[in-house]
């Protein structure tokens, strides 16, 4: 074990008592990043030289006695829709490959004042559209566990970089599934805060009444430090939420005797890989062991949870993704004949074909003549699917299930067929279209590679989830295990 | 017979000091694109925000307007893209618009006339394309986004206007009521104020409305009621020739004098509407409505009836002092100080008016102030000047902004009231016309007429008009 595969926590502890120095700490993800980077291409951006100077800054701060808070000193890697000043922010698209933001997202600017360490940006599906990090417009990214096999996406970046040691800890954004399903692959915790827990001030849109930014991280400890940092009301996003702020450190507690965790049946149906039915029906006798009631639920809407997500997703994202038109920022064509021309060949250029696939399925959605029989149902049965949690979720205290329906699959292997692909979500989605927080942690192996679990929980309960996540963290030890990375 | 029927979607800007949902200053003018920031230029990531003071205004507008405002609404997107608009959507109301069934008051030539307003909803501005000469071939166009999220309420009437008269009337006196509000300047030649038409045509009398097209591009009160009158005419024509009026947008040629055809029914956009997911519905409490309620001022039509009551003016009179908010604080503030409303209505609809509109400026700009008018009016009515002489003094006081006092004495133009002088020059007239003391003993009336002026002429005005006469009929009788 090097110092970049520990986790923030631990880190934090060995700075606070001078046993090592944030620059070394760097240094050790620098030099993972120089030993692997090439196998995993979790980088988009590197920005190494600006990291060393803000970790020997917060070394003279510390040697100067300064109290800094947790995440001080400790490297993070940030997805690269969320906009850094002065640094490079492409989404992994062509058509954003040169677009540096004049401003920083809020969740960068609460970094900044925790005084963390940016290492780079990460890649991920083109505007965070994918399951694979295939669509990245530059690169696949790689798994650590496994090179031949996708990190999951569209955070597959972030999540590949936290399991390589190429990042302490990393953000990511999840909408249907894109936090949590690579946490999965990649063996690490991943959190879908709460829709409005966390500012989406910054991050580029993708389906703006899903997308939630979140933390990736190697145990759940380092989770709840994450969410301290980057969590709270913004008054720069309307659907942020008001309200105090939390210290979820205070949720860590191994007891979690008398909590009700429910399983919704239908997340264990067809489809669902033999090994990871086999990984949640042995995390549900841990926590049965720790005192947890254990129960079967329903949430009956779910067939519908994908197409809803379909439809609901792309008509928003059509929108989000028209100011994209070589205007003002981003890449241009340049051979264009007139205005519309040119609206045409920089976005038929620029953009990749599942995000091309998107735009027009949620044009469609949006038709005059569509709307009530497309978009406007899709809003109707989100409310039903959101009533199903909500009754699931008033008996429960969480709700448990697989994060997605089979380990980490080949790269290659879904690419040619977008439904496939999609049917890798089928276990997240759902939940962002209900608002719900989830987290996801790593809850056995199967043929060597990382399987997730995931818990729900109601509304603002990230509480509750990272108490539950604790408990099995403790008594299963998954965290703990990283990667060989083919050393 | 035919009758037009004509509904008007007017645009107007607010002055808030921000931007609809940003902090960029909503200031006219300025260097292009130094009034922005990430948020208005759509940047990739940012977020908007609802200005309260927005809201504010338009909830102003609506109660102005006796509109019923809604609880609960909502904004949402409008999808196109146009190079103008950074987001390539633009943030406005659809199906939930801040207030509806609304009316306003016009005089028409039958009497007053209410006109239904449908809706008042609130949107972004987009920004400001420059091409180089003419947009069909320019090589290139520039962008000034300045303009860009500049808040503006969109009014739609209902087809209840039958004339490009009544249109006309209607916009003038939305824009009287807006204006007294506050919240915009409402300048057609700044944008501040924007009108498109929807106009069709129907036998008289009948109910069916007839198929309508949409006129753009009217930019002044007067292409509003060239543009009409000239689309009235084209339709009847094509109608009474047995051809059908096809349903598009049609563009006005202020040069040319006509409406020519923009893009058919079939081309228009599909704007994709749909509920904005960035801004959460805005819930207008009874709270917050009462709280602007108590902002407005009095309104053009309460204080015609006030100006018709309590100080006795014509309906004509009080309906052009209320004309603007300026004009009526003007009028007030020299009753104020001179609480004669009826004298004062005349100098200010008269004197006043004739010169501000020969020197092209506006009441706010007004060289003489009330205190100057009204001190005017004192010294006809001690006789210090007369009435004809204060006309002169007055078209001073506008050119040089002189206390009427001062003009007075500097000119010498105080009037004489000396009998003995009066009377020296009284005999110096009769004196010297003969002919005319003739004519009058004769019987001609007319000829003391003409004796009367030759004693103001010999005083240059200043005689008491009043003492001449009587002491000319003293004399000659």
């Amino acid at each position: 074990m090097e110092l970049c595969d520990l986790p923030a926590h631990q880190l934090s502890k060995l700075l606070r008592d001078r046993k090592v120095s944030a620059e070394e700490i760097c240094r050790s993800v620098l030099q993972r990043i120089d030993e692997i980077e090439e196998k995993t291409r979790a980088y988009i951006t590197l920005d190494g030289e600006n990291a060393l100077e803000q970790a020997r800054r917060v070394d003279r701060r510390l040697r100067e006695g300064a109290d800094l808070p947790p995440l001080a000193g400790i490297p993070v890697a940030v997805k690269d829709n969320i906009c850094t000043k002065g640094l490079r922010t492409t989404c992994a698209s062509k058509i954003l490959a040169d677009f540096i933001p004049p401003y920083n997202a809020t969740v960068i600017e609460r970094l900044a004042a925790v005084d963390a360490v940016i290492i780079g940006k990460t890649n991920m599906d083109e505007f965070a559209m994918g399951s694979s990090t295939e669509n990245s417009g530059f690169f696949p990214t790689r798994n650590p566990w496994d090179y031949s096999r996708v990190p999951g996406g569209s955070s597959g970046g972030s999540a590949a970089a936290v399991a390589a040691g190429e990042t302490i800890y990393a953000l990511g954004s999840d909408t249907g599934g894109s936090i949590r399903q690579p946490a999965a692959f990649c063996g690490v915790v991943g959190m879908k805060p709460t829709y409005g827990a966390v500012s989406r001030y910054g991050l580029v849109a993708f389906a703006s009444s899903l997308d939630q930014i979140g933390p990736l991280t190697k145990d759940v400890t380092d989770c709840a430090l994450v969410l301290n940092a980057i969590a709270g009301y913004d008054p720069r996003d309307s659907t942020s939420a008001p309200g105090e702020k939390t210290d979820y450190t205070r949720f860590l507690k191994e007891d979690i005797r008398g909590l009700r965790i429910g399983i919704p049946r239908e997340y264990l149906g067809e489809g669902l890989d033999d090994g990871v039915r086999r990984v949640v029906e042995k995390a549900c006798a841990v926590l049965e062991d720790a005192g947890a009631e254990i129960a079967e639920t329903s949430l009956p809407h779910s067939a519908y949870a994908l197409p809803t997500y379909y439809l609901i997703a792309p008509a928003e994202a059509s929108s989000n993704l028209a100011r994209y038109d070589g205007v003002r920022y981003g890449y241009r064509a340049r051979d264009a004949k007139d205005v519309v021309d040119m609206f045409k060949k920089t976005r038929s250029r620029g953009f990749g074909a599942e995000v091309k696939r998107r735009i027009m399925l949620g044009t469609y959605a949006l038709s005059a003549g569509y709307y009530d029989a497309f978009y406007l149902k899709a809003l109707r049965v989100r409310t039903l699917i959101k009533r199903d949690f909500d009754e699931a979720l008033a008996t429960f205290d969480a709700l448990l299930s697989p994060t997605t329906p089979t380990p980490a699959f080949l790269l290659g292997e879904k690419i040619d067929d977008p439904l496939k692909m999609y049917l890798s979500d089928i276990f997240t989605l759902a939940i962002n279209l209900a608002g719900l927080p989830a987290i996801s942690i790593p809850g056995g192996f199967v043929d060597g590679l990382p399987v997730g679990v995931q818990f729900i929980g109601k509304p603002f309960a990230e509480g509750t989830l990272l108490r539950v996540a604790y408990a099995f963290e403790k008594r299963t030890g998954y965290t703990s295990r990283r990667p060989g990375l083919g050393r | 017979m035919y009758e037009a029927v004509i509904g008007l979607e007017v645009h107007v800007e607010l002055k808030t000091r921000s931007k609809i949902f940003c902090s960029s200053t909503t200031e006219f003018g300025g260097e292009p694109n130094t009034h922005v920031c990430p948020v208005c230029l759509g940047l990739p990531g940012v977020l908007p925000v609802v200005n309260r003071e927005v809201v504010d205004y338009a909830i102003r507008v609506a109660l102005a307007l006796n509109c019923q405002i809604a609880r609960f609404c909502k904004f949402d997107r409008k999808n196109y893209y146009y190079p103008d608009l950074p987001k390539n959507y633009q943030i406005s109301q659809y199906d939930l618009p801040l207030a509806q069934n609304g009316y306003l008051e016009i005089e028409t030539e039958n009497g007053p006339k209410r006109v239904g307003i449908t809706r008042i909803h609130m949107e972004e501005d987009a920004g400001k394309l420059v091409h180089q000469g003419n947009i069909a071939t320019t090589p290139y166009s520039l962008v000034d986004y300045n303009r860009t999220g500049v808040p503006l309420l969109e009014i739609v009437s209902e087809p209840d206007l039958r004339s490009p008269e009544e249109a006309r009337a209607y916009l003038e006196k939305l824009r009287t009521i807006i204006q007294y509000t506050g919240v915009s300047d409402c300048k057609m030649e700044e944008g501040s104020l924007r009108c498109d038409a929807n106009v069709s045509v129907r036998p008289a009398g009948g109910d069916a409305l007839g198929t309508k097209t949409e006129i753009k591009n009217m930019n002044s009160f007067r292409a509003l009621h060239r543009a009409l009158a000239y689309e009235i005419e084209r339709q009847i024509a094509v109608l009474t020739e047995g051809g059908r009026v096809v349903q598009e947008t049609r563009a006005w040629d202020e040069d040319r004098g006509v409406t020519v055809s923009m893009r058919s029914k079939e081309e228009a956009h599909d704007y994709r509407y749909f509920p904005d997911p960035d801004l959460v519905p805005l819930v207008i409490d009874e709270a917050w409505i009462e709280k602007v309620r108590t902002t407005l001022p009095e309104l053009p039509d309460a204080r015609r009836k006030r100006y018709m009551e309590d100080f006795g003016l014509s309906r004509y009179d009080a309906t052009v002092l209320t004309s603007s908010k300026e004009l009526g604080d003007y009028f007030e503030a020299c009753v104020a100080a001179y609480p004669h409303p009826k004298t004062v209505a005349n100098w200010v609809m008269g004197e006043l008016a004739r010169l501000l509109n020969a020197h092209n400026m506006d009441i706010i700009a007004s060289p003489v102030a009330p205190a100057q008018l009204a001190a005017l009016l004192r010294l006809i009515d001690d006789g210090t000047i007369s009435g004809k002489i204060a006309k002169t003094v007055f078209e001073d006081m506008f050119t040089t902004r002189k206390d009427p006092a001062t003009i007075v004495r500097e000119k010498g133009l105080v009037q004489i009231t000396d009998v003995d002088a009066i009377a020296a020059v009284v005999d110096e007239v009769i004196n010297a016309n003969p002919k005319s003391v003739q004519d009058y003993k004769a019987g001609k009336e007319k000829a003391l007429g003409f004796l009367v002026g030759q004693v103001m002429k010999a005083t240059r005005g200043k005689a008491n008009p009043a003492l001449v006469n009587k002491l000319l009929k003293e004399k000659l009788n």
